[in-house]
């Protein structure tokens, strides 16, 4: 197969993309972020999950939920990049959501074969949310690598890690059996879930681990039987590292604009300090590492659609592009804002720390480099 | 392949398989002796003419300019030059050497130039009867090309050039060369004119050309000196005073980012072998000894490769990206960073290449025993002339810091 050469960004993902910018920039300023999630600046607060749930309702009213999800189970079918292109933009907002963890599911389902899926695919796309409880304490990110147990129909052991879990109503849940991985979707109110939140770095989500007391499970929550888990969750891996890609491009984006910006205005010497080439050149330098990231990612989405053989190459790719550009962003937009920049008021921090953490989440830049080079080198 | 034609237009497709037909059922004899990697390195003339009768029989089987109205030369079709260049390279054809005329002298008098100029000299320039150079920088004009001090002064009817151009490419063969020169002193980048003015027919005269030898041992630049070379007006490109708002238009095209697509077919050196492509580097890693084991078993190397294939990678699909408006912020944006991007990709992938070749990368060009014999070595050293041309990487930087993200201008 091979791809369109527009990447199939068509009429409707653009609508969708410019029409989120625009609800994103009315709804969520930088200053309402701030207010949002930095009103407590103690470092020893406790766990937090600050987000607007009203918002979140818009989002489900203007269909952000129904773009992954196949029109056979009730959702609109779109094209995965558009899916990368609405993540960029949620990531550009730095938007408290359970929009990534919920998309993430998404995908997951899509590969997913057990009886309920299409309905859980479509009460997805009618708002209801979710995420994926799939990494172990050790914090490995290969699939094999699991602290939860299904033994008997029960669930036992811990997942970590556990993306927005606080927003999250159902878990998409990796579990070992004797016969293989599963997946299991269990929802957070059933009885044996216990859900401890994680004090993060990022102010723009949450995280928890969760502990399953002999969750008990019927069969029309297995969306993976045991032995067919792996490969579900590795057909759908290309496409959650591409959704996290995404958010770091448009993050990656506000802060080389938000620093541009400074850099056009703030004074130094008697000259604006973008005047500086100290300042200049590794600004472009971010515009090309975030440029190279963004194309990537479009190629990745668009690979997931039309050739799914090279995805899981293209995939990596777009992650560790996304990981390292946004790791250096992040770091000059500190630097380059100066004193202020090394305040709380000044909202990049708000931004870096989001960068750090989708940096780190399902393998940094070396991490996916390194398993890129056993695609390609074949060992 | 078939992906770059799987979304032609009818007259597109149809152009396509009359560039596939004609290809291969038109061979080039095999070179009668070793190509350079680039046009710009071209010495002997027996290269030159080989590649220059390849660009002739291009341009008449309508690969060459065919974009072009018919009055310049060209074939007058639309969006097609890059067809042609997919199918050319697709056809293992090696470079078409008139580079600076096709990448840029032809753009500029296409959108600037006047009818005698496009009638007489673009025809010419498509099939390679006339190779065309470039005269912009001077000793004392590099990064700061607008102070540029070559002398255009009214003589009669027409103008008198007086002075000294350097880095020149290829005018040791030219016929004609895009010139920048000052008109009016009392102006910076008000006081420049631009014209066409002949080398070839005034060497000896009016005109000394001097080669200049690069790091690399190959002669191809050269430094060009006009003393009262006289010409008609007609030659001049653009209004009197105009010269730096031409000269933009030909640099936008140097650097890949002005609107007509260059004329181009392949590459240099051994057409057999990869040089200076990341993907390359997985091949050369797997045949080097590397601590007992080979190059691809070092975790360390192992990641370097892969940087550089994401960075390659990042700017294919960024090319293609650029063509895609509704995923791009800025139309600039993109266009602009792609000679900058590729020369240090380059410049890199070569440097990585002779690191995995361990002691043979110390072996050179010609060497009997140097991996693909020797040409990573050559590449690498060749980079610096497009890390360093067209504007350096550094004013680059400036350009794309200055016109994409608005940050105040250098000058």
């Amino acid at each position: 197969m091979t791809q369109p050469k527009d990447f199939g960004f068509d009429a409707d993902a653009a609508l969708l993309r410019d029409t989120a910018r625009q609800f994103l920039l009315d709804q969520l300023p930088t200053e309402a972020l701030h207010r949002l999630v930095a009103s407590d600046h103690d470092p020893h607060r406790a766990p937090t999950n600050n987000w607007n749930p009203a918002l979140w309702r818009q989002i489900v009213e203007l269909g952000w939920t129904t773009v992954a999800v196949p029109e056979t189970a009730g959702g609109a079918g779109l094209p995965l990049v558009a899916l990368a292109a609405l993540a960029e933009e949620v990531g550009r907002a730095a938007l408290p959501s359970p929009f990534l963890a919920t998309a993430a599911a998404t995908l997951v389902l899509r590969q997913c074969q057990g009886a309920g899926t299409r309905d859980l695919l479509g009460e997805i796309a009618a708002g209801r949310t979710a995420t994926l409880a799939i990494t172990p304490r050790s914090g490995a990110w290969e699939t094999a690598a699991c602290d939860l147990y299904l033994d008997n129909g029960k669930l036992h052991g811990s997942a970590w890690y556990v993306q927005d879990a606080a927003k999250a109503e159902v878990l998409i849940a990796k579990a070992a059996h004797r016969d293989g991985l599963a997946l299991v979707a269990v929802p957070v109110t059933a009885a044996g879930v216990e859900l401890v939140p994680d004090s993060i770095l990022d102010l723009t989500r949450d995280q928890a681990h969760v502990h399953f007391h002999g969750v008990a499970v019927d069969t029309a929550q297995i969306l993976a039987a045991p032995g067919a888990g792996a490969a579900t969750l590795d057909a759908a891996w290309p496409g959650v590292l591409t959704l996290v890609a995404a958010d770091l491009c448009g993050a990656g984006e506000w802060l080389l604009q938000t620093t541009a910006e400074y850099a056009r205005t703030r004074e130094q010497f008697g000259r604006t300090i973008g005047f500086f080439q100290a300042i200049k050149h590794p600004l472009v330098n971010l515009m090309i590492q975030l440029d190279h990231a963004r194309s990537l990612t479009y190629n990745a989405a668009c690979a997931l659609d039309h050739e799914p053989e090279r995805a899981p190459a293209l995939a990596r790719m777009a992650k560790a592009a996304a990981a390292d550009a946004g790791a250096f962003g992040a770091s000059r937009a500190i630097q380059f804002h100066g004193g202020i920049g090394f305040t709380w008021e000044c909202a990049v921090h708000l931004y870096t720390k989001r960068q750090k953490h989708n940096q780190i989440l399902y393998g940094d830049a070396s991490y996916q480099r390194a398993r890129l080079a056993e695609l390609l080198f074949g060992v | 392949m078939s992906d770059q034609a799987k979304q032609d237009r009818p007259e597109q497709a149809e152009f396509r398989a009359q560039c596939r037909a004609w290809l291969a059922a038109n061979p080039l004899p095999e070179p009668p002796v070793r190509l350079p990697q680039s046009a710009i390195e071209i010495m002997h003339t027996a290269q030159l003419e080989y590649l220059r009768d390849w660009q002739r029989q291009a341009y008449e089987a309508g690969m060459v300019g065919c974009d072009y109205p018919v009055a310049s030369g060209g074939a007058g079709r639309r969006d097609c030059q890059l067809i042609a260049n997919q199918e050319m390279q697709r056809a293992g054809r090696p470079f078409l050497p008139n580079i600076l005329g096709l990448g840029m002298a032809a753009p500029t008098i296409q959108i600037h130039g006047n009818d005698f100029q496009r009638e007489n000299l673009l025809p010419r320039l498509f099939s390679c009867a006339d190779i065309w150079c470039q005269g912009f920088s001077e000793p004392g004009a590099g990064s700061d090309l607008a102070n540029v001090q070559t002398r255009a002064e009214r003589y009669g009817d027409g103008w008198r050039i007086t002075g000294h151009k350097v880095w020149t490419s290829l005018a040791h063969f030219a016929d004609w060369m895009i010139l920048l020169a000052r008109s009016d002193r009392a102006h910076k980048y008000e006081g420049m004119t631009y014209f066409v003015v002949p080398i070839k027919a005034n060497l000896g005269k009016t005109v000394t050309v001097r080669p200049l030898i690069k790091i690399t041992g190959e002669t191809g630049f050269n430094e060009v000196f006009f003393d009262g070379l006289e010409i008609p007006d007609h030659y001049r490109v653009g209004e009197i005073g105009q010269g730096w708002e031409v000269a933009q238009t030909t640099l936008l095209h140097e650097r890949g980012a002005g609107p007509w697509v260059t004329p181009s077919s392949g590459r240099g050196g051994d057409p057999e072998r990869n040089i200076a492509d990341a993907w390359g580097l997985l091949e050369l890693a797997r045949r080097s000894p590397r601590a007992g084991r080979t190059a691809a078993d070092d975790p360390v190397l192992r990641d370097r490769i892969m940087q550089l294939i994401i960075r390659q990678e990042g700017s294919r699909q960024g090319a293609r990206r650029a063509r895609v408006p509704a995923l791009c912020d800025h139309p600039q944006r993109i266009p602009l960073q792609a000679k900058l991007v590729m020369s240090e990709i380059r410049q890199d992938v070569c440097a990585l290449a002779m690191e995995l070749q361990g002691a043979a990368g110390t072996l050179s060009i010609g060497d009997a025993n140097a991996p693909e014999g020797g040409e990573w070595a050559l590449g690498y050293l060749n980079s610096y002339g497009v890390t360093i041309a067209a504007g350096t990487n550094e004013i680059q930087r400036n350009i794309l810091g200055e016109r994409v993200l608005g940050l105040a201008k250098s000058k």
